[in-house]
């Protein structure tokens, strides 16, 4: 018996409610996150993160409060992600609750952040959310690059060298995000997933196309990433996340029950 | 009524853990607190930590904080957290080999980069997740399942030099101690602040705990 792999619920967060888009568009709101976050940790979700898709000031704070009420009654680790992009952003929401916080575009256009984030809070909090799409034709080696702006810009970057430098830079974890699964259910890019963690020391996190329980697991035996993160099928009650460890436990994975 | 300080000593994120301290016994006071007069007030004391030894130790003396938890360590129940845990041993060999309270004869060391699990799959470190913990019989494990699971996230390890000061293991793959503890001290690798329900329960243990060690 050893380390369990983990089941991260995502609640993506706008001007305080949760929501959950397909491929970035037709939004659906799926409800309060406080209440949902409650749901999750009773069900026995091993972290929650909250991705804030708020674009102006104002429903900034609404986030931190949200975070704030979560963290004062539910005592498992919380990321937040979402215009992390000063080193005061950082602080405000460790403030709120938060144990991490998931770095994403801010790195992209200046990676020095998040050595300086590191730094100064710890590598144990900094997680860098990568967006990756796969840009090679089927009939050639893979090769995934870097995309922002929900995946609609590309940076020429490449994904794999860019993992290994944000965890040279102290990124405690990576969260690894496939665009071209995000919201379509048909499971994680699984190669992807698989060449990330195996070029890293630090821990992978799979996101991006949970359809169905066995996604889940396939993403911890076949892209061998240590956590897997999933949004809609938690939120609209299709599955719970007691079911998703049923599932993973009778597929051979260690999890926390 | 009872009163506990969480020393801070600028290292982390102490919020979350005041707030599990307060949900853990609502009829406890919670302080956070970086004065030395607070904490020798106190009835027991936290001492956290997140990030790496060498600042940590840099923090404590320059702010006269080390001779402080060495005051508390010898009169009042005192708990260890995470980097506050290792903290309490001799020396750590993260970021050169830095000096620390020498509480515990022993050493803090990092996890090696080529371990394997009993499938052969590599291990990722930090170790970050929910892992089992193997209980020595103490009063702070009161109510906990012996193999419960707790969070952690660290590189780093405590080797304490005596057995006697071992008062849980876990497994990464070779067993480590994840808990220390002699008198009225009681130290964790792990954080009980997000260790859910069996974390909540040690927390609200400590803040009922006389300081015996049985």
């Amino acid at each position: 018996m050893s380390l369990a792999k983990r089941i991260i619920p995502c609640l993506d967060v706008d001007n305080g409610r949760v929501v959950k888009g397909v491929k970035f568009v037709d939004i659906r709101d799926a409800g309060d996150p406080v209440e949902i976050a409650r749901r999750y940790d009773r069900e026995g979700a091993d972290e929650i993160t909250f991705l804030d898709i708020t674009a102006t000031h104002d429903d900034r704070e609404t986030m931190v409060h949200v975070v704030e009420q979560v963290a004062s009654e539910v005592f498992i680790p919380l990321t937040v992600g979402g215009g992390i992009r000063k080193l005061d952003d950082i602080r405000r929401m460790l403030n709120a609750g938060a144990d991490k916080v998931g770095i994403n575009s801010a790195a992209v256009f200046n990676p020095e952040f998040v050595q300086q984030a590191a730094d100064k809070f710890g590598s144990q909090c900094i997680v860098v959310a990568i967006d990756a799409k796969k840009v090679s034709a089927d009939d050639q080696p893979a090769r995934w690059e870097i995309f922002t702006h929900g995946g609609r810009k590309p940076t020429g970057i490449n994904a794999i060298e860019w993992a290994i430098k944000m965890q040279d830079f102290g990124a405690g974890e990576i969260l690894l995000t496939s665009m071209d699964r995000d919201g379509t259910k048909s499971g994680f890019d699984l190669p992807l997933t698989r060449a990330i963690s195996d070029a890293l020391t630090i821990p992978v996190i799979a996101s991006g196309g949970v359809g169905n329980l066995d996604h889940l697991a396939d993403g911890i035996i076949q892209g061998k990433a240590d956590a897997v993160l999933a949004a809609s099928i938690f939120h609209f009650a299709e599955y719970s996340i007691g079911e998703a460890k049923q599932r993973m436990q009778a597929r051979g994975i260690e999890v926390r029950l | 009524m009872s009163s506990v300080v969480v020393i801070d000593y600028g290292m982390g994120n102490l919020h979350s853990i005041a707030k599990a301290l307060q949900h853990a016994d609502s009829a406890v006071t919670v302080t956070v607190s970086a004065d030395p007069v607070v904490i020798a007030q106190a009835d027991r004391v936290v001492f956290p930590g997140v990030g790496a030894m060498r600042d940590c130790m840099q923090a404590l003396q320059s702010s006269g904080l080390d001779q402080v938890i060495k005051q508390v360590a010898t009169t009042k129940p005192l708990l260890g957290i995470c980097l506050g845990m290792q903290a309490l041993l001799s020396d750590s060999e993260e970021g050169g080999l830095i000096s620390c309270l020498n509480l515990f004869p022993g050493h803090v060391r990092r996890f090696a980069d080529d371990l394997l699990d009993a499938q052969g799959e590599r291990l990722k470190i930090p170790h970050m997740g929910w892992n089992q913990v193997q209980q020595h019989p103490h009063p702070l494990w009161e109510g906990i399942p012996q193999d419960s699971r707790f969070y952690f996230v660290h590189s780093y390890y405590a080797i304490p030099d005596q057995a006697a000061h071992i008062i849980a293991t876990s497994e990464y793959p070779q067993a480590f101690t994840c808990a220390i503890a002699r008198d009225n001290i009681f130290a964790v690798q792990f954080h009980p602040e997000k260790s859910q329900t069996v974390g909540l329960r040690l927390l609200h243990n400590f803040l009922n705990w006389n300081g015996k060690p049985n």
